[in-house]
């Protein structure tokens, strides 16, 4: 695999970067077409399987797959009762989508970089990345969905006009004086918010990533010397460490944008 | 010229180091806080812990966001480091 590459910084920028198009001018229109195409193929997986589980679902003794399928419901629908009190016909579901999806992209990151690369390089596509959630633009789409789902509750439980006076009012009080403070700290706030959201979870992807390549490089000298033979040897070993480690942080880190999702939109339901 | 770009690479190997050292060390210490107060509540009231290890499990995702972040936020620099295309 180490052919091809002249340098260990060409082989992780190449692994790096997306595959990208253009549909129209300048750089806002460039889109990474692996990521789109990465994230609906695990969309229709993820959730397609629940939506076929469900179709054929039993109400007698439940078979292997549907007892996991109503597990990670009951599990998903627990967690958004503890959070939001209220009615949860519309969160519980979109909290469900939200974990399995994140939960799908972050699984693509256990699968070699170079068997991708194989694939899809003999497919005639090159700087595939096959990890959705390590694209900027991935996360940060589902966590402005979500800020903008956080804005729509927030104008149905307060009204457009309570939603503006809270923004100007709260928390130091309503004198015409704390109006600007008012504002600049109800702002940063909801910014935060999604900005967070959306960064954690790419900054996880991407360093996770990162120190798979890192480790990889690490491997390729095996060849070449008796003391690259120890450090081939070594690199195995924490690549499994490693991978071991990123399994708990893949399921972690789509519990915690579950999670967090479902705070914000429970808390756009209060009133001060 | 030459020489900037040696001028920016050394500078951006401490910086990288920086980043990644402080992040560790703000996110270990974090991390060891909130460990040992749930070990503390942990004892006191065992039949507990169910519930508090899913908040545990959930503040340390919370604690290493800023870290990770810095450690993305510093791998990127080291290997498509922005201000070195600027000098070249």
């Amino acid at each position: 695999m180490a052919s091809g590459y002249e340098t260990p910084s060409e082989y992780i920028s190449h692994h790096l970067s997306n595959l990208k198009i253009t549909v129209g001018e300048g750089g806002f229109w460039t889109v990474n077409i692996d990521t789109v195409i990465m994230s609906w193929l695990l969309g229709l997986v993820g959730l397609g399987a629940f939506w076929l589980v469900a179709r054929g679902a039993t109400t007698g003794v439940p078979g292997k797959l549907q007892s996991f399928i109503e597990m990670m419901v009951e599990f998903v629908d627990n967690t958004v009762k503890d959070v939001f009190p209220g009615d949860r016909k519309f969160l519980a579901p979109l909290a469900l989508t939200i974990f399995v999806w994140v939960f799908m992209f972050n699984a693509m990151d256990l699968l070699p970089i170079d068997w991708v690369a194989t694939v899809t390089g003999a497919l005639g596509l090159h700087n595939w990345k096959a990890v959705p959630s390590t694209d900027l633009s991935a996360t940060f789409a589902m966590s402005f969905t979500v800020f903008f789902l956080t804005l729509f509750f927030s104008f149905k439980a307060k009204g457009v006009g309570g939603f503006f006076h809270e923004l100007f009012t709260a928390p130091f009080g309503g004198h015409p004086a704390l109006w600007i403070p008012n504002l600049v700290l109800n702002i940063i706030e909801l910014l935060a918010k999604p900005i967070s959201l959306g960064m954690r979870l790419f900054g996880n992807m991407y360093a996770g990533e990162l120190v798979f390549m890192l480790l990889g490089l690490l491997g390729m000298i095996a060849s070449l010397s008796m003391g690259g033979l120890v450090a081939g040897a070594a690199a195995g070993v924490l690549t499994w460490a490693w991978a071991v480690f990123h399994i708990l942080i893949i399921i972690l880190q789509a519990f915690i944008f579950m999670v967090l999702s479902a705070v914000y939109i429970a808390m756009a339901h209060e009133h001060h | 010229m030459a020489q900037y770009i040696a001028l920016v690479q050394g500078y951006m190997a401490f910086g990288i180091g920086l980043i990644i050292g402080l992040g560790a060390l703000g996110a270990c210490i974090g991390i060891g806080i909130m460990g040992s107060k749930f070990l503390e509540s942990a004892a006191r009231q065992p039949e507990l812990i169910p519930q508090l290890q899913k908040f545990m499990f959930l503040l340390a995702g919370l604690i290493d966001a800023a870290f990770l972040i810095g450690v993305g936020i510093a791998m990127f620099f080291g290997f498509a480091n922005p201000l070195l295309s600027a000098v070249k």
